[in-house]
């Protein structure tokens, strides 16, 4: 739907001819270099010591550490709380970011439109993202208070029955799930506004002159035209989502019965708890294959997606 | 019954008054085009003929119905887009067909109209791919052809030829003049090129902040335009405007005194209001010539292949443009300049335009 998409192709290629005009120096190398050093210093340095401290038995308190090749990983594979917290990380991510998607993308289609009132309510839904964890967690704990909190009473008020929202073995991680979607729909949210108002208005007004109603508008215009962005939000929310920590540790540290406690908080507690550095980094490691998996699955399914839909 | 009716429209964004009372009425199977400058309104008007724009005041009545605050989608007509529209994630195939499902007409009708729009637009090949495979030409017959398998009661056309290159600007204005021949539809296109509105339209409607200037077939628009402002809106180059004195009356004609001295009497009857004239006459009518009632000094030739233009400067300081007959005169030469005067025109201080008589007639 865009000529310019093409013409900025070709633009890009000139520009590239006119760099290759010059032949290249080494004295360029000094441009990236700032960022290089950056990023080598505080991402590809400890992604490396974290492999290499993975394959040691490393204690924080002595600083003693020795070889002992995969025996971490093995450790783990055979830990019963491990398999817990990656059980509970996942079910957070399931339930979480479907949640995440789906109800970004209607509070965008709900505030997509001009005037003051949607201004208004675009700022407040964005700026709880903004607050810190401590204050989201302070003010739901207070909501989410038995018989007191805000929700007790309202409950109670509709004649709705008491539930034990953060102290139920079932309900602790979905009622965790929501109030982190409350806290952070902002940039979902926001990136599928950008998204819809990407969508050039005549495709509305050709759907409107052809008798499409609001529906078959949402479901022939509108939604295929956000596919990329449902997959962008998709993607960022696995990777927020399995790193999940402060919130769960403030709000039920983990409980009731382990069945709230993540990954990060189980690398959290190995390293500066148990101060056995080298389990730790393992179960980093496994995480981080787990996030890559999740990405890749996501990806995966989008290009193909893509590849259909030019073949069709 | 017209097949649209505009009464008394009018338009209003806020304080500012866009089309302030426009009436119009178009018969079947007219193609109307809206001509004026940019902002002069003729979009404004089009979008709320198709009910993409509230109208501020009036009436529309397609086909004898009242569609004034009808949905687009209830007005029986089809638009083309200045940018085409197409929906990017439909085929052609299902461009075409989304209005015709959206009506729920059956799925062989569909089909139908389908490849009948297809072989008329040459459109088969293309069925398949999606928009972004097409190229601008391409999009513009699938968005033509989105709104032929409609069948409207009328075409609204919005600056559609506007994002092509001038070939294939040309080509698709004839296919587009064939195809309002062959549906014997009423069309009714917007735009500001004026070649465009001469070489389609049965009627122009020339627009200018919102009013209408004139309404007419193309050749009574260029020989007789009612307004100063059309005179100097059609045409290439445009009209020569020339301030004259009046003289008194002679033979029931106008006389008037040309810069220069020159006393000349026109064929215009003597029933033009006013002492202060301009004359009107346009290039093809001011020829260089050896003996003329105009005298003026060239400033540039312009050798333009079966003809050459003459940019020059009267007495008065006027510009003008004129045909060169004969020699091609330098830079800087003086030179005489006559003037065909059955096409010579006068526009009072309104810019009301009186044209002459012809010759028969006036003796």
């Amino acid at each position: 739907m865009s000529p310019e998409i093409p013409s900025g192709a070709k633009a890009a290629g000139r520009a590239r001819a006119a760099v290759g005009l010059r032949a290249s120096r080494p004295a360029h190398a000094l441009f990236v270099l700032p960022f290089v050093a950056v990023y080598a210093l505080l991402l590809l340095w400890p992604l490396a010591k974290g492999w290499f401290i993975s394959f040691h038995d490393h204690d924080l308190l002595s600083n003693d550490s020795f070889y002992v090749g995969f025996q971490n990983y093995l450790e783990l594979l055979d830990d019963d709380v491990f398999h817990q917290v990656v059980w509970n990380t996942l079910r957070f991510v399931l339930i979480s970011v479907p949640v995440f998607v789906v109800l970004s993308l209607m509070l965008a289609l709900a505030l997509n439109r001009p005037g003051r009132l949607a201004a208004v309510l675009r700022a407040i839904f964005f700026c709880a993202s903004v607050f810190s964890v401590t204050l989201i967690t302070l003010v739901w704990q207070l909501a989410l208070m038995p018989e007191r909190g805000l929700v007790a009473q309202g409950s109670a008020a509709l004649g709705l029955p008491q539930l034990p929202w953060l102290t139920s073995d079932l309900l602790a991680l979905p009622t965790l799930a929501l109030v982190t979607v409350w806290w952070i729909i902002g940039l979902p949210m926001m990136l599928f506004l950008s998204a819809l108002q990407q969508i050039p208005s005549d495709v509305y007004e050709a759907a409107a002159l052809d008798n499409a109603s609001r529906w078959r508008t949402l479901t022939h215009v509108t939604l295929p035209a956000l596919k990329r962005t449902v997959a962008l939000v998709a993607v960022i929310e696995v990777i927020r989502q399995f790193q999940v920590f402060p919130q769960i540790m403030l709000m039920t540290n983990g409980g009731p019965n382990n069945t709230t406690r993540p990954i990060v908080q189980f690398i959290y507690e190995q390293a500066f708890m148990q101060l056995s550095l080298g389990y730790a980094t393992a179960a980093s490691q496994v995480l981080l294959a787990v996030m890559l998996v999740g990405v890749s699955v996501q990806m995966w399914l989008e290009r193909r997606e893509a590849a259909q839909g030019v073949r069709r | 019954m017209a097949a649209l009716k505009l009464e008394q429209i009018c338009k209003r964004y806020g304080a500012v008054q866009v089309i302030p009372d426009l009436s119009l009425d178009v018969a079947p199977g007219e193609f109307i085009v809206f001509l004026g400058p940019s902002g002069c309104g003729k979009t404004s008007l089009l979008r709320m003929i198709a009910g993409l724009e509230e109208v501020s005041g009036g009436r529309i009545e397609i086909g004898g119905k009242d569609v004034t605050h009808a949905a687009p989608g209830q007005r029986q007509l089809a638009m083309v887009f200045q940018h085409y529209a197409l929906y990017p994630h439909m085929t052609v195939r299902e461009n075409l067909a989304f209005g015709l499902r959206n009506i729920a007409l059956a799925e062989e009708e569909i089909d139908r109209r389908i490849q009948e729009a297809a072989r008329m637009l040459e459109l088969d090949a293309l069925l398949a791919r999606k928009p972004g495979q097409l190229s601008g030409g391409q999009r513009q017959r699938v968005a033509i052809g989105r709104a032929v398998v409609k069948e409207p009661a009328l075409f609204l056309f919005d600056e559609p030829l506007s994002n092509l290159d001038a070939a294939l600007r040309g080509r698709t204005r004839l296919e587009l003049a064939q195809l309002h021949r062959r549906l014997g539809a009423t069309m009714i296109f917007v735009t500001h090129d004026q070649i465009e509105a001469m070489t389609l339209a049965t009627r122009i409607v020339v627009m200018n902040a919102g009013r209408i200037e004139q309404v007419a077939p193309p050749s009574e628009l260029y020989r007789r335009p009612a307004t100063r402002f059309v005179a100097g809106f059609i045409g290439t180059p445009g009209m020569n405007f020339v301030p004259v004195r009046r003289l008194a009356d002679r033979q029931g004609l106008a006389a008037i005194e040309l810069p220069g001295g020159q006393e000349l009497l026109t064929r215009v009857p003597a029933a033009v209001p006013g002492s202060e004239l301009t004359l009107g006459i346009r290039p093809e009518h001011l020829v260089t010539a050896a003996r003329g009632p105009l005298p003026a000094q060239v400033e540039m030739v312009e050798f333009l292949g079966e003809r050459s233009l003459a940019h020059v400067r009267l007495v008065d300081g006027t510009r003008a443009i004129a045909t060169v007959a004969g020699a091609s005169p330098a830079a800087g030469e003086l030179v005489q300049l006559d003037l065909v005067m059955d096409e010579a025109h006068l526009f009072d201080k309104q810019g009301l335009a009186h044209h002459a008589v012809a010759q028969g007639a006036a003796a």
